[in-house]
């Protein structure tokens, strides 16, 4: 299965990665073989097959109670923030 | 007195702390200063924190003057992959975008170290990530094995099992997706447990795929890594996917040995593909554990020659969400940009490696529309198939044996080209991780040729971490223990 | 061919903010407002390590909203992360439902036009809310980002397309309202954002089966708002297809100042959000016990009590839908009703006062039920005095205003300021004489046939006696001295 430069811009542009054309042409071709390797779980019959999504079932695991609790006040949330403005993460200009 | 005292196990050491014929302060300064030795030549360690160290060891000898030891690892120096977070201390799983990050929050591993009172060293080397099986995904430089400083300590565990088997520190912490644990374990001559999924907390732990993730303990005898597997497992109830099931003692029943339990042999583990002075040691591991008692049995897990594929889905597709977060905007790396756009794509291109950048796009695509069922949705199927496998495996045999790895430690630069092939290096290991099982690698001598060290791979049932320590002890004491790495 | 050749289908997504006091995944508080990045946590602020551990009290409101709109609820329902980049989603997904959402099905009557129709629910689901951009923040341009509301609850009540114009929309709007606010699961804010909807709106031609190609219209943080987004947006299509183009699909801003909407710059590029089920958290599990034990706290619901209302105590059905719009409201009436009787003339003359006086003085003081100080029975003996004949009609509501403002009794009020009524005969005929004697040239009149001077006679005599005189009393004299 080969993945081509156009399907490789689309997927960087969905992950937000900008990559140089050195390197969406090397993603193209390993991107494609790991694909092909994949590719042999094709093999097996999977019909009526549950997936496996959860290592845990989900039964017997004890919720939180509904309580506040202590979070981190805002200096030290923003303590490693790149960019900030008064208490708020700062980012360039957002345009709904 | 300083490498005697390198010289004693965890335990020995403990016991010697206890009895006060040393203290925590003498310990942390021969491990500060072997570290000081030998990190020129093994880039074990990312980090080290000396100052934090020997006031820990200050505070553990007052307890210990006292008669007021916390437990087994109170004053023991132990050291930490920097995928866990330590508050106040730089945390980077490897990765140039997470450089000079200092975490408020310590992982609940860590807490959970400190209430023990350990000494923590510093954090250690690891793939960018957890995304390889060499420790030459590191942003910052690779790590080398100390059997032979020209192979690769396995990974992405890298630096746990380098740091250990070169007596840097008396135990470390690893985290284990795909055999990130076992295989440098393996590869370093160290034992290294990935402990069924959920049985310790993933709080803190920075998440590369977050449905197979488990940290678990590297160390230098079996007993050593059952007192820190014991020390860290557990229900947290800020990790909601961590099991309640009771913790058990692992300690109890270590010594007694392995007559009554069958081993299952699984026919695809030993076939062709393993390096055959791997296949031969593994042999003779199994022959110790038959002579000590134990019943072998054929079994098979006829989807196990699977599971890399599975696994190449499932974990970048979780990976390619799980790294999401780093955007530049709370924390972390931030390319100056003029629109948004431009910053997430500059700072993520910027900030990651190849590795987590092939992962991103490989998850992205597994998920994206009109593939998820073809892909991601089959993978975690296909999951289920391996796990089926196991459980009726279980059903005739205690644990299931084999190698670790299909080869010792491979040459650096040997594998970096060629992803595919380095993603085969866990083919034997992955099976566990997809399938939430425990499983262990003890040490089982020397390859015949090489003269670097092979693992016993050990699988065993859900929350069954006491019966693979009891396996593995038996190992280790019918082969005896493996010398230290030459200069070590 | 024009515009009433078309017709209007559209459904509505509401978000509902669940009333809890710690958010879904983490123990941060809920409060609105609260300086930025103020109510945040390792967990709401996405950093790495972090993990969700999922609130109790959401699943417990998911299911009791679930069970109220008629909904199955879903035994194992599971969570599921919504992939995308967005400066106030920190963690690059939401933790949202997606394939098995916890409720299915059901649906919310309304009254639109006398008519009753029930509009479909398609699903329920529970998701984290986002944070909040804040634009301008500096002289740069740059804009803000405040995590406070991050991971806050919610619950998406999605509809069918059945609703078929704005009057629909906004009756659906303010049914379901009702109904969060009367079950306690949402305090039905659209202004602070705790209730607010999305609106599918596509036309078509009458007669067409197909459903033509839809615009989800967002920012209608009123029922005002969402009337004329709707009644906008319909014009907008139908123009389209009128000048024979196409309604693209697209995601448009309702904005509020020109009373129109426009396209979403941000929302331009084609969307994939790669949803699978959330590694970090089990499966939903609600167990049938959970289930029969909220369907038992479930309280009667505005509509059945409505009905309810007018079967019983024969109410007219417009007084009884006023009533239960608000659930303290319908419990301060029920209770009023305790103290005043249930023969419908009597609670006919309650809800009068209810939906009349009541409502006014609430209105103008701005104070919700709970921060009245008049209590249920200050009403009933406000109408036991009436009916005695102890107080008329103004005097009743000068008694009403001072109880509503003091929370003093209306029997006290009355005495202390001496608003009881004048009855007797004499004293009133006193007055009446002397009003009589007063105005010989409108006696005349009145005796030459202009009986709309009745009304003059009444007010003087009333003005003289300060409104106290009783009515029926005055009206008697009048009428017997004028006719001799």
């Amino acid at each position: 299965m080969a993945l081509s430069l156009e399907d490789v811009r689309r997927i960087a542009s969905l992950a937000r990665l900008q990559l140089s054309p050195e390197e969406e042409r090397v993603f193209a071709g390993q991107l494609s073989a790991i694909l092909d390797y994949v590719r042999q779980l094709e093999e097996l019959d999977v019909s009526g097959v549950e997936p496996m999504t959860h290592a845990l079932a989900g039964e017997g695991v004890p919720l939180r109670p509904d309580e506040v609790r202590p979070g981190l006040p805002p200096e030290r949330a923003l303590a490693a923030a790149p960019a900030r403005e008064g208490t708020c993460f700062k980012v360039p200009r957002i345009i709904e | 007195m300083s490498s005697d005292l390198l010289r004693l196990d965890l335990r020995a050491l403990s016991e010697a702390l206890t009895a006060r014929k040393v203290s925590s302060r003498e310990a942390t300064e021969a491990a500060l200063a072997r570290i000081r030795e030998s990190e020129g030549r093994l880039g074990a360690f990312l980090r080290v924190t000396p100052e934090e160290a020997l006031a820990a060891a200050r505070a553990s000898d007052e307890r210990a003057a006292g008669g007021r030891r916390l437990g087994p690892l109170d004053g023991v120096p132990l050291a930490l992959k920097d995928i866990l977070l330590t508050e106040g201390v730089e945390t980077t799983a490897g990765s140039r975008i997470l450089e000079g990050w200092l975490p408020p929050y310590d992982a609940a591993v860590v807490e959970r170290l400190r209430s023990a009172g350990a000494v923590l060293l510093g954090k250690l080397n690891m793939d960018e990530f957890a995304m390889g099986s060499s420790t030459e995904n590191s942003a910052f430089g690779p790590c080398h094995n100390p059997w032979d400083l020209a192979r690769t300590p396995g990974g992405s565990s890298g630096g746990s099992a380098a740091a250990v088997a070169a007596r840097q520190a008396w135990g470390a912490l690893g985290t284990d997706t795909g055999g990130s644990i076992r295989e440098p374990a393996s590869f370093c001559g160290v034992v290294g447990l990935k402990p069924t999924y959920g049985r310790v907390s993933r709080y803190g732990v920075i998440a590369f795929a977050s449905s197979l993730d488990q940290v678990g303990p590297l160390a230098r005898t079996v007993g050593d890594a059952a007192v820190l597997l014991q020390a860290i497992a557990g229900r947290d109830e800020r990790d909601m996917t961590s099991s309640p099931a009771p913790v058990g003692d692992y300690l109890a029943g270590l010594e007694e040995g392995v007559r009554g339990l069958t081993v299952g042999v699984p026919g695809e583990w030993l076939g062709g593909g393993v390096d055959a002075g791997v296949a031969a040691r593994v042999r003779e591991a199994l022959a110790a554990l038959e002579r000590a008692g134990a019943r072998l049995r054929e079994v098979s897990l006829p989807h196990s020659r699977y599971g890399v594929a599975a696994y190449y889905l499932v974990a970048p597709a979780e990976a390619s969400s799980n790294l999401a977060r780093y955007d530049g905007v709370r924390f972390g790396l931030r390319s100056p940009a003029k629109g948004l756009a431009e910053m997430y794509g500059e700072t993520r291109s910027r900030g990651f490696g190849p590795e987590p950048k092939r992962r991103i796009m490989l998850g992205t695509y597994a998920l994206s529309a009109g593939y998820y069922d073809a892909y991601y949705l089959r993978a975690q199927k296909v999951r289920t198939l391996v796990r089926r496998d196991f459980d009726a495996a279980f059903e005739s045999c205690d644990v299931v044996a084999g190698p670790v790895a299909p080869t010792v430690a491979f040459r650096l630069g040997e594998k970096v080209d060629d992803p595919l092939q380095m993603y085969l290096a866990d083919v034997f290991t992955i099976g566990a991780n997809l399938a939430a099982l425990p499983a262990l690698s003890v040490p089982c001598g020397l390859h015949p040729g090489e003269r670097v060290p092979v693992g016993l791979h050990l699988v065993g049932r859900p929350f069954d971490e006491a019966t693979l320590f009891r396996a593995a002890r038996a190992v280790e004491r019918e082969l005896g223990p493996l010398p230290p790495p030459p200069g070590y | 061919m024009d515009a009433s050749d078309f017709e209007v289908v559209m459904g509505l997504e509401v978000h509902a903010q669940l009333l809890t006091r710690s958010k879904v995944f983490c123990g941060c508080s809920t409060a609105f407002g609260g300086e930025p990045n103020s109510h945040v946590c390792p967990v709401c602020l996405g950093l790495p390590g972090a993990l969700p551990s999922l609130n109790a009290r959401v699943v417990e409101l998911a299911v009791r909203t679930g069970l109220a709109l008629g909904c199955a609820v879903r035994e194992r329902s599971v969570w599921a992360r919504k992939n995308y980049f967005y400066p106030d989603l920190p963690k690059g997904y939401q933790i949202s439902q997606y394939e098995l959402p916890i409720c299915e099905g059901g649906g919310v009557e309304i009254t639109v036009g006398g008519a009753d129709r029930r509009i479909r629910l398609t699903r329920i689901h529970m998701e984290e809310d986002a944070g909040k951009n804040l634009h301008q923040i500096s002289p740069d341009g740059s804009s803000g980002v405040d995590l406070n509301r991050a991971g806050v609850p919610l619950l998406e009540i999605v509809s069918e397309p059945d609703l078929r114009s704005a009057d629909e929309a906004v009756e659906y709007l303010k049914a379901l309202r009702s109904v969060l606010m009367w079950l306690g699961v949402n305090d039905g804010n659209l202004e602070e954002g705790s209730f607010r909807c999305d609106a599918n709106v596509s036309v078509r031609r009458k007669g067409e089966t197909r459903l033509g190609t839809r615009c989800e219209i967002k920012n209608m943080n009123s029922f005002r708002f969402l009337r004329q987004a709707v009644e906008y947006e319909v014009r907008r299509q139908v123009e389209i297809v009128l000048g024979g183009g196409k309604v693209e699909q697209e995601t448009r801003l309702f904005d509020p100042a020109r009373g129109e909407t426009r396209a979403m710059r941000s929302k331009e590029e084609a969307h994939d959000y790669r949803y699978f089920p959330e590694p970090d958290l089990p499966p939903v599990v609600v167990s049938p016990a959970l289930v029969e034990e909220v369907r038992r706290s479930l309280p009667e619901l505005p509509r059945a009590r409505a009905r309810r209302w007018q079967a019983e105590l024969g109410l007219p059905a417009a007084d009884a839908a006023l009533l239960v719009a608000d659930r303290e409201v319908a419990a301060f009436f029920e209770e009023a009703l305790q103290g005043h009787g249930r023969a419908p003339e009597a609670a006919r003359k309650l809800a009068n006062w209810m939906n009349g006086e009541v409502a006014r003085l609430a209105n103008e003081s701005g104070l919700a039920p709970a921060a009245w100080k008049l209590r249920p029975a200050h009403l009933a003996e406000l109408l036991r005095l009436l009916d005695a004949g102890t107080l008329g009609g103004p005097g009743a509501k000068q008694a009403l205003e001072e109880s509503f403002r003091t929370g003093a009794a209306p029997a006290d009020v009355v005495r202390e300021r001496g608003l009881a009524q004048v009855s007797d005969e004499a004293a009133i005929e006193a007055v009446v004489d002397r009003v009589l004697a007063a105005s010989p040239a409108e006696v005349e009149r009145y005796r030459g046939g202009n009986r709309k001077l009745m009304g003059f006679f009444v007010g003087q005599v009333m003005k003289e006696m300060k409104g106290k005189g009783n009515p029926t009393l005055v009206n008697a004299l009048l009428s017997r001295k004028l006719g001799a």
